[in-house]
């Protein structure tokens, strides 16, 4: 790999990194607390009502699966500008769209009591049963469709630059090196999971924004249809896809910080290049796991889907978790609360996709889909996992600008049990819902039977855990806002 | 059974991948050499690649083996046909006893938005399921083992009402 001198990070890029983050704390700690609300609700302690439950429902999941891209978004910029030159006006206009979009959100949600669930199933949105009108669900998908936008606009400024500094995106993916063992420019991991993101996303985003148009034209020209079938396909291709990349955008964290903790690097060789290479291509193939229960579906696509499910976890198992293992092994680290949630989202990552490959097996899939199991899996991985990772990069970034030595401790007793609350809060959050799951409690459930209570109330007392430690997380970071926008 | 086998499949690969990290962390703030680490864990992590190969091909042909869909599974001549059409937000059955060691095939449809046809036995465990959508009819096939009453929950989200979206019927000895 040659030596590439570091560029310097642009004031205003660093400040709208600031920004996204801010955004994506508050978002996080709300909505947190706002999940905490709907647990309680299911275990019958807070009497939510139906209608309530479910646009909170529909809110949690657009605001957070938001708030993780735009973490993402900010973590992958950080670290990317130091590479290749990225524009900051489009950042920029990143975080406008965003924040438009999340108005529009919060919007038909608040006042106009959308509560289709953030993946606008259709025909659901035109079909509310009284619930909401027509033009609420036109101004939510409106709001994913602006999101969707901008982070377009991102990950094309992103390949962009990409291009022009290694020549093509296969070169971002390290296949010089990979496929000819040519190691005269092989791209840093930040820009080998850049260039993965920006493909899949694109095209993700695509997907996305046709689904979305075509179900809004369909909410005012009813004889304007889409297909039940194609029309999921499309949203769970979209959906599935944009999940999955903020965290394979916020692991480039674990790349560029765990070194400087260790003071050894993560150099891309070729297993490590592959496995991006793959993961590049089973992100993008994975979703039909989410269709395997539609029957309709040509048999031998759900099958591959299985296939594809249980080889996805390899590189994530064997390339990243190993390697943050590897390089922290015997290495000297100093603990503090940045370098244990970085190690915290490893485990996160790694562990979540166990549960995650065991529900895409067909046949568990039959008596474990729309289960609690499901979202005992995706929390696994997205709160333990892609969240810590943004938690780790705020206190890396405090860090960072407190002291030249990057990694040295600025942490307090409050912050350690902080990450104390949310590791036993967060583990016991999960398999709450993964006991849940295989005890064949339904997800997305308002009201739920007496067999079910004990469940929910002891999962809404870890998830207070949960909030608890986020808290901490969270209002640490905006009370230091000011000096770290000082300093940018 | 299925979801204890994958309950406790899950723990125990959860839990081996914990003492991993535990024991890195234990570890972590000794201070060795690089080289001779990265060469033991590149040693490790070769070996543990080829186990999951080994043992993941014959569990993928297992489990694919087992497929609930009908083109593989197979339609006996002996079949009870429930034709199940979801609304917004209840069941509508063609019939609501069926016997028990028979398959039944459940021909899912829905008038309006996509719905999902879990079938709960009497201690709530769901025991199948399928999904219902608009245009398409879904084959399930499941033969009850055991007669008694039966409930269909829906499992996909599908508005306000989503959760009383609950009927019942008859397995017959």
């Amino acid at each position: 790999m040659a030596n590439q001198p570091l560029l310097a990070i642009d004031p205003l890029g660093r400040r709208l990194v600031l920004a996204y983050l801010a955004v994506a704390a508050a978002v996080f700690l709300l909505m947190m607390s706002v999940g905490l609300a709907m647990r309680l609700g299911q275990g019958a302690m807070l009497p939510l009502g139906a209608d309530l439950f479910y646009q909170l429902m529909t809110m949690h999941a657009a605001a957070l699966v938001g708030a993780c891209a735009m973490a993402g978004a900010a973590i992958m910029w950080y670290f990317l500008s130091r590479y290749v030159r990225l524009t900051p006006a489009v950042l920029a206009v990143n975080l406008a769209t965003f924040l438009i979009g999340a108005v529009m959100i919060l919007g038909a949600v608040i006042i106009g009591k959308f509560g289709a669930g953030w993946t606008f199933l259709y025909p659901l949105p035109a079909k509310s049963g009284g619930q909401w009108e027509i033009g609420a669900a036109a101004v939510f998908m409106g709001g994913l469709l602006v999101i969707g936008t901008g982070f377009l606009l991102l990950h094309l400024d992103c390949a962009r630059a990409i291009l022009a500094r290694y020549g093509s995106l296969a070169r971002g993916l390290g296949w010089p090196l990979l496929f000819r063992g040519d190691d005269s420019d092989t791209p840093p991991p930040a820009v080998v999971a850049s260039t993965m993101a920006a493909i899949a996303n694109i095209t993700a985003v695509a997907s996305g924004a046709a689904v979305l148009g075509i179900s809004i034209a369909n909410l005012y020209f009813p004889e304007v249809t889409l297909d039940p079938l194609l029309a999921k396909n499309l949203i769970y291709f979209f959906g599935h896809t944009f999940v999955n990349v903020t965290i394979y955008m916020a692991v480039i964290a674990v790349y560029e910080i765990l070194p400087l903790y260790t003071g050894r690097p993560w150099k891309p060789n070729r297993v490590f290049l592959a496995a991006w290479t793959a993961s590049t291509v089973f992100v993008i193939v994975a979703y039909p796991h989410h269709l395997l229960m539609d029957f309709a579906m040509p048999h031998w696509v759900l099958m591959v889907a299985q296939v594809i499910s249980f080889t996805s976890g390899i590189p994530v198992l064997i390339v990243t978790a190993f390697g943050a293992l590897t390089i922290v092994h015997r290495s000297g680290i100093r603990w503090d609360v940045a370098s244990g949630l970085l190690m915290l989202s490893m485990f996160g990552w790694a562990g979540g996709v166990i549960p995650a490959i065991v529900d895409a097996v067909i046949v568990v899939n039959k008596v474990m889909h729309n289960t609690m199991w499901v979202p005992g899996h995706f929390h696994f991985y997205l709160l333990l996992g892609m969240v810590s990772m943004a938690f780790a990069f705020m206190y890396f970034l405090n860090s960072e600008a407190r002291s030249k030595d990057a990694g040295a401790p600025v942490d307090g007793g409050l912050d350690r049990l902080g990450l104390g609350a949310y590791l036993v809060g967060g583990l016991g959050f999960v398999f709450v819902f993964l006991y849940s799951g295989q005890a064949s409690v339904p997800r997305r459930w308002a009201a739920h039977m007496p067999e079910w209570l004990d469940y929910d109330r002891l999962g809404a007392l870890f998830a207070a855990f949960v909030v608890a430690g986020a808290a901490v997380f969270v209002l640490g970071f905006l009370g230091r806002l000011r000096g770290l926008w000082a300093r940018a | 059974m299925d979801q204890s086998i994958a309950w406790q499949l899950s723990l125990t690969l959860v839990a081996a991948l914990a003492a991993g990290f535990v024991f890195v962390i234990a570890n972590a703030r000794q201070r060795r050499d690089y080289a001779p680490v990265v060469h033991r864990a590149y040693r490790f992590r070769a070996r543990l690649f080829w186990a999951i190969v080994v043992l993941g091909v014959p569990a993928t042909v297992f489990t694919l083996s087992r497929i609930p869909y009908p083109a593989f599974a197979g339609v006996p001549a002996n079949v009870q046909v429930v034709d199940a059409i979801g609304y917004q937000w209840w069941w509508e059955l063609s019939t609501d006893r069926v016997q028990a060691g028979q398959p039944v095939e459940f021909r899912l449809t829905s008038g309006d938005v996509n719905h999902g046809f879990g079938i709960y036995d009497e201690n709530l465990r769901l025991v199948a399921q399928a999904q219902a959508m608009p245009g398409y009819v879904n084959r399930l096939v499941h033969t009850f083992d055991r007669p008694g009453r039966y409930r269909l929950l829906c499992l996909e989200f599908c508005g306000v009402v989503h959760h009383d979206m609950v009927a019942e019927f008859e397995v017959t000895p």
